[in-house]
């Protein structure tokens, strides 16, 4: 087995001990370390330190306050699958969470690590962007907001910098929502060939829905910020029908950048973007429940 | 430059001074020489090493030794209770659960952890939870036979009387 | 079943289901696989690998290597060429570089091998190695192998201008092409059998100890034929071969992967001789992956002749062979392409004729693993297609195609059109059965209904002829060792007794079934019988595990030991009795005076006796020893028919496999538990090969599956439950009538798994894609694109 260049190590005690490890050039957060770990085994990262914040407890809820969803940094996948709270709300998080990694995975990668690992085959980074939640960033002179969709500069960096820590992802709740996710894959367990999530926030009588706001995250296809802008642009105000989830799938797929590779060619990817978008359209919107 | 690292591994007490950048699975089979969990990849894919890290199943090969350190850590080999095997590990006998034993620690540990949280998997379940690790040999059947055999023993409530050395016994 | 030589089986107590004596050790992690060898004084090496696919070596600067505080030596090929160590023979007749010397021939290949105190300062070490190259022009596509103008890769060889390797046919040219001329149907297709990989779970390593003083060399190998690889290293070393000892301990699953003799062991050798101390040297899996043993690499063209009504004539196949940077493909010498020629399949041929060219490209060396039976696989995924191809182009129904076609009972022992014997079957009944199981008219009522309702769904069958066991000695040998394996068996005085194989288990379970064989022989009970295997200091030659073989020729050489020694029981008994040895029969572990069944003796009180001061007939020995060397008079023919069912999404391309019932004949079952558990593991292999998995090279000589998030293997959510039923057609020559079963659900599956998503596909007019079937290639097929799996895709 491959094994990681020379690295020092040290657990933060608390969230201000973190931050003032963090401030040395080279060192990353070590949160479960299934993203970053694997790195440091191929090398393709040498850190010089390694900052265990795994103790840090107060960074791992699930929890509904008012009309914000928040979880914590260092909650796990696991415990996101798992939350019956974020399940009610999002639907997505669970159709995601179902289908990253595999289950003992689950139980040690955090939603942070993943967020902050940047692959651009990462799910949640879709998920969270097609749900438009804002990440809280914190530094030892306090807490900064970033709109998810801005939380990505691109593969494998963020916006997240030295002496800086993510401490938790805000999910604005609203009625009349609903979410789905859509991925294929080679094999369980793989990155996405290519995945479509869907939040779609609906209005007026239960048999004619008008979608209100549209959010559409896409993985591993090249799509800025992880996000189908047009597309989301054109289904607001439009009635959500068969006819307008197709033409923004359509949309969709058009307006992202897939690349060839093992997992498959261009064309096939962007097939995969249109099927994909309009099937998590579909159930996203058959999982409103309109007042009549 | 090293660390100490001092961990509880099958109920005993270990602290050895090792390397910050040691992979737990190197902790546990070089520096305690407890080989019956194994590593088979380099990407965290084929759950040979899995074992448990505070009572959580963990692919040890993708955590450092330093992430353990206060922390207790449960093996194959700390299955076994006072000469008895547990039920899972027979299960995986009767049924044939294992050929070539590679993969059998870290599906062991997974349908331990398993079955204390889920007494009564259905197939489904069981192929859910054990699908990040892979077996070249058994094509899973029987791995999933093995775990139902443990799961209906544990809940008929008979008495474990787990070993002795019952290889190769006449069939029942 | 009365062996030819006149031996005769006896009812005891061995065969049937029976728990195996080795998960004792395995469920507790207390096997002993290479890695857990650990010696006093052990260092452990790492190699460093070329990067390139093809590239001159202009310099290899240690210097800074060797400088690390923690590295006790490094070796390069400069050094090995000095011990005359820097290329080794293949197990084909070919010869390799064991650490490059003058060019890097594939990515991947042995540069350096570094020896330091622990693991991680020898991966270290290994960034410290500074090797200038010198890239050429890599051939990578085989197809391009033998253009004009082609890189020459084996400029090693004096007087070699090109990358061909070898030309070889079977069957009759002239015959074929007569039937084909006046065929009223052909069919014709180009197909792949991608490369792949057997990845066991355990990765390849070895710990050699050189002892300086004796002079014994001991080396701890993961090695599925660890006296072959003692007889090589005696040839290689400069250590005589009696002063070697090959301990194969535990193995974590074989599969054909462990057969070679790898650069990494002779480096290890060369270690130990250097250090005077242990090293120990594990592959990783990026390793296994791109520089270990591959398996398949066959591009096929299948042509198929046939009646208007359905009855299949001949088939010809031309086949273009990748063999890699060096011919390492471990199979029978006078077979360059293996058994291929079994691709006559399970049909009365009336012609036949295939054409195998084997070529150089710059990728890894092998081909023969994966429990491919040599080459079976591919012969077996060939004309199970073409059947498919000519069901389709006929309008019939494949399985419907096969009862036609299958030979019949009456036909056996039947020699095929290229001279396989193959020995016994009832092939109709064995696909009847199938049938059966699966429910195939509901089946095929079921695909109507989805096919109106716009769903793929797609059923496939596939029946495959197996020609395991090798081998009669004088036709088959591998590097001029005989394919014969020897047995010892011995009694002790209080009744217990030790068997001596040397066969090699990898999960098989020989410990149990071999006991088996014994108890059944003897009336024993199997916990009653110690089985040795592995070490080659206590075990007699053979050549090992692999194509299936250990039933076949170990278990035939144990059966007939344990009648010799019975025989020579029966002399102790007449002794014992004061009897005529003629006057006694045997039943059930006992020697008795016949029509006076109470004078008897048992086997236990024979064997005490046989140490005893008893006074014994002119010639007759004391103990209670056998010995046979078992040269099989042919190889055995296991078959099976398999059924897929899959559903197909055709708005993204996946296949879900919703069922596989697969039937098996592998004549007598020793331990029906372990056969199924055999079976079991293949099917998924099937289901590996045909959707997931392949080692794909870019233009530029890039290995494209060298870990495990490239290379995917079939989880247990891929797999269905698997649905097995067994028909049993003895073989006439083993002396149990046994037949070998290791590979055969590897062989059989693929064209099952296969033929059913083309099956599926059939409303979009897909006669053919290659494997692997991802979802990416089914979208494809249905668009009428499918594309080239061995390359990168673009």
């Amino acid at each position: 087995m491959q094994v990681p260049s020379h690295v020092e190590y040290e657990r933060a005690n608390s969230i201000d001990h973190a931050l003032s490890l963090l401030t040395r050039p080279e060192t990353r957060v070590l949160a479960g370390g299934h993203s970053l770990i694997p790195m440091m085994k191929l090398r393709l990262a040498q850190p010089e330190l390694l900052v265990d914040i795994n103790g840090l407890t107060e960074l791992a809820f699930i929890r509904r306050d008012g009309d914000e969803l928040r979880i914590g940094a260092l909650a796990r996948h696991a415990d996101l699958l798992d939350s019956a709270v974020a399940g009610e709300c999002f639907p997505i998080f669970h159709d995601a969470e179902r289908v990253v990694a595999d289950p003992i995975v689950r139980l040690w990668g955090t939603i942070g690590g993943s967020l902050c690992q940047a692959d651009p085959s990462e799910d949640l980074s879709a998920v969270f962007a097609a749900v438009r939640a804002t990440a809280v960033i914190r530094g030892q002179a306090g807490d900064r907001t970033v709109p998810v969709r801005e939380f990505h500069l691109g593969p494998y960096e963020t916006v997240v910098g030295p002496g800086e820590l993510l401490a938790e992802i805000r999910v604005p709740v609203r009625s009349g929502t609903g979410s789905a996710y859509e991925k294929v894959s080679r094999r369980v367990g793989d990155w996405s060939i290519a995945a479509a999530g869907a939040v779609l926030q609906l209005d007026g009588a239960p048999e004619r829905p008008v979608v209100v706001s549209a959010g559409l995250g896409l993985t591993a296809v090249g799509a800025e910020h992880f996000v189908a802008a047009e597309a989301e642009e054109f289904l607001r105000g439009r009635a959500a029908d068969e006819e307008a989830f197709a033409a923004a799938a359509e949309i969709a797929a058009e307006h992202c950048h897939p690349a060839a590779d093992q997992r498959g060619p261009e064309d096939y990817k962007r097939h995969l973007v249109a099927e994909l978008t309009t099937r998590a359209l579909r159930r996203a919107a058959a999982r409103v429940t309109l007042e009549p | 430059m090293t660390i100490r690292v001092a961990v509880t591994v099958n109920g005993t007490e270990y602290a050895r001074d090792v390397e910050p950048r040691l992979l737990l699975i190197h902790f546990i089979r070089d520096e305690l020489g407890l080989t019956g969990s194994h590593w088979g990849c380099d990407t965290s894919n084929c759950g040979s090493c899995v074992m448990w890290l505070d009572a959580t199943p963990v692919k040890s090969c993708t955590v450092l030794a330093a992430m353990a350190d206060g922390r207790t850590v449960r093996t194959v080999e700390g299955l076994e209770q006072d000469g008895r095997l547990d039920p899972v590990q027979q299960g995986f006998i009767e049924c044939h659960g294992l050929q070539c034993g590679f993969c059998t620690s870290g599906m062991l540990m997974t349908a331990r952890w398993l079955l204390d949280h889920h007494p009564d998997p259905d197939e489904a379940e069981i192929r859910e939870v054990i699908s990040g690790q892979v077996c070249r040999c058994t094509g899973y059947e029987n791995i999933v036979r093995s775990v139902r055999w443990a799961a209906d023993f544990e809940r008929s409530g008979r008495p474990n009387r787990g070993g002795p050395d019952r290889g190769g016994r006449e069939p029942a | 079943m009365t062996h030819p030589d006149g031996s005769a089986p006896s009812p005891g107590r061995g065969f049937g289901r029976r728990l195996r004596k080795e998960d004792q050790r395995f469920i507790r992690g207390q096997g002993l696989y290479v890695d857990d060898v650990r010696l006093p004084g052990m260092l452990h090496g790492a190699v460093l690998r070329s990067p390139h696919p093809h590239a001159r070596i202009l310099s290899v600067d240690t210097v800074a290597a060797q400088a690390h505080p923690k590295v006790k030596a490094v070796i390069t090929g400069e050094t090995l060429a000095s011990l005359n160590l820097a290329w080794m023979p293949t197990l084909s007749g070919d010869t390799q570089a064991v650490l490059a010397t003058d060019k890097v021939r594939f990515q991947g290949q042995e540069v350096a091998f570094v020896v330091a105190e622990d693991r991680y300062s020898a991966r270290d070490a290994l960034e410290l190695i500074v090797v200038d190259y010198e890239p050429l022009p890599a051939v990578v596509d085989a197809r391009r192998a033998l253009d004009a103008g082609a890189p020459l890769i084996r400029d090693d060889q004096p007087g070699r201008a090109t990358n061909h390797i070898f030309d070889w046919e079977a069957g009759d040219a002239q015959a074929t092409e007569a039937v084909f001329r006046d065929a009223e149907v052909t069919v014709a297709q180009d197909m792949l059998y991608p490369r792949v990989h057997p990845a066991p779970l355990e990765t390849c390593g070895a710990v050699a100890d050189f002892d300086r003083v004796t002079g014994k060399l001991t080396i701890w190998e993961t090695a599925q034929a660890p006296h072959a690889h003692r007889t090589l290293y005696a040839m290689v070393s400069g250590v005589p071969e009696h002063k070697i000892r090959v301990i194969s301990p535990d193995i974590g699953g074989g599969f054909g992967n462990k057969v070679p003799i790898y650069p990494g062991y002779l480096c290890a050798i060369a270690g130990s001789m250097i250090t005077s101390r242990p090293v120990k040297w594990m592959e990783d899996r990026s390793e296994n992956l791109m520089s270990g043993s591959f398996a398949r690499d066959f591009h096929m063209r299948g042509e198929l002749a046939a009646t208007r009504d359905g009855r299949i004539r001949a088939v010809r196949v031309t086949v273009l062979a990748d063999h890699g940077a060096f011919n390492g493909t471990a199979q029978p010498s006078k077979f360059p392409a293996g058994f291929f020629s079994v691709f006559t399949g399970s049909y009365d041929l009336e012609a036949a004729y295939c054409q195998v060219t084997g070529v150089y490209t710059n990728k890894a060396p092998g081909g023969v693993a994966y429990s491919c039976s040599f080459r079976v696989t591919e012969a077996v995924y060939l004309v199970e297609r073409m059947v498919d191809l000519l069901a389709l182009e006929l309008g019939l129904d494949p399985a419907e195609l096969r009862l036609r076609n299958l030979l019949r009972p009456e036909q056996f022992p039947y020699t095929c059109q290229t001279g396989w014997v193959y020995d016994s079957g009832d092939y109709p009944r064995t696909l009847r059965l199938a049938m059966e199981l699966a429910g195939y008219d509901d089946l095929r009522k079921e695909q109507e209904a989805e096919r109106a309702a716009g769903r793929l769904m797609g059923i496939g069958v596939s029946f495959f002829t197996e020609a395991v066991g090798a081998g009669p000695r004088t036709h088959m040998d591998i590097l001029g060792l005989g394919m014969a394996d020897g047995v010892e068996l011995r009694m002790h005085p209080t009744g217990t007794a030790v068997l001596r194989i040397s066969v090699q288990t990898q999960g098989q379970g020989h410990e149990t079934t071999f006991a088996q064989i014994v108890a059944e022989e003897l009336g024993i009970s199997p916990d009653d019988v110690e089985v040795v295997h592995g070490d080659t200091d206590q075990t007699p030659f053979g050549l090992g595990t692999y194509g299936s073989r250990s039933t076949p020729v170990s278990g035939a050489a144990t059966a007939i030991a344990a009648r010799k020694l019975r025989d020579h029981a029966r002399l102790i008994a007449a002794a014992m009795l004061e009897v005529d040895a003629a006057d006694l029969d045997w039943e059930r572990g006992r020697w008795f005076v016949r029509g006076d069944p109470d004078q008897g003796r048992t086997i236990t009180e024979i064997a005490l006796a046989a140490h005893s001061s008893l006074e014994l007939p002119e010639g007759v020995e004391g103990h209670l020893d056998a010995s046979c060397v078992y040269s099989p008079p042919n190889l055995t023919y296991p078959c099976g028919a398999y059924i897929c069912v899959v559903d197909v999404d055709p708005g993204t391309g996946k296949v879900s496999v919703r069922r596989f019932v697969a039937v098996d004949d592998c004549g007598v079952r020793i331990n029906p538990m372990i056969v199924e558990g055999q079976v079991h593991g293949g099917l998924a292999d099937g289901i590996g090969m045909a959707l997931m998995e392949v080692i794909a090279f870019d233009d530029d000589g890039n290995c494209l599956g060298g870990s495990f998030m490239d290379y995917l293997l079939p989880t247990s959510l891929e797999c269905p439950s698997w649905e097995l039923g067994e028909t049993v057609t003895p073989s006439p020559h083993h002396p149990i009538g046994a037949k070998g079963v290791g590979e055969s659900a590897t062989v059989g599956s693929p064209p099952a798994v296969v033929n059913a998503v083309i099956d599926a596909l059939r409303p979009y007019g897909v006669r053919h894609a290659d494997m692997p079937l991802t979802p990416a290639q089914v979208w494809r097929a249905i668009q009428g694109r499918p594309f080239r799996t061995d390359l990168a895709i673009s």
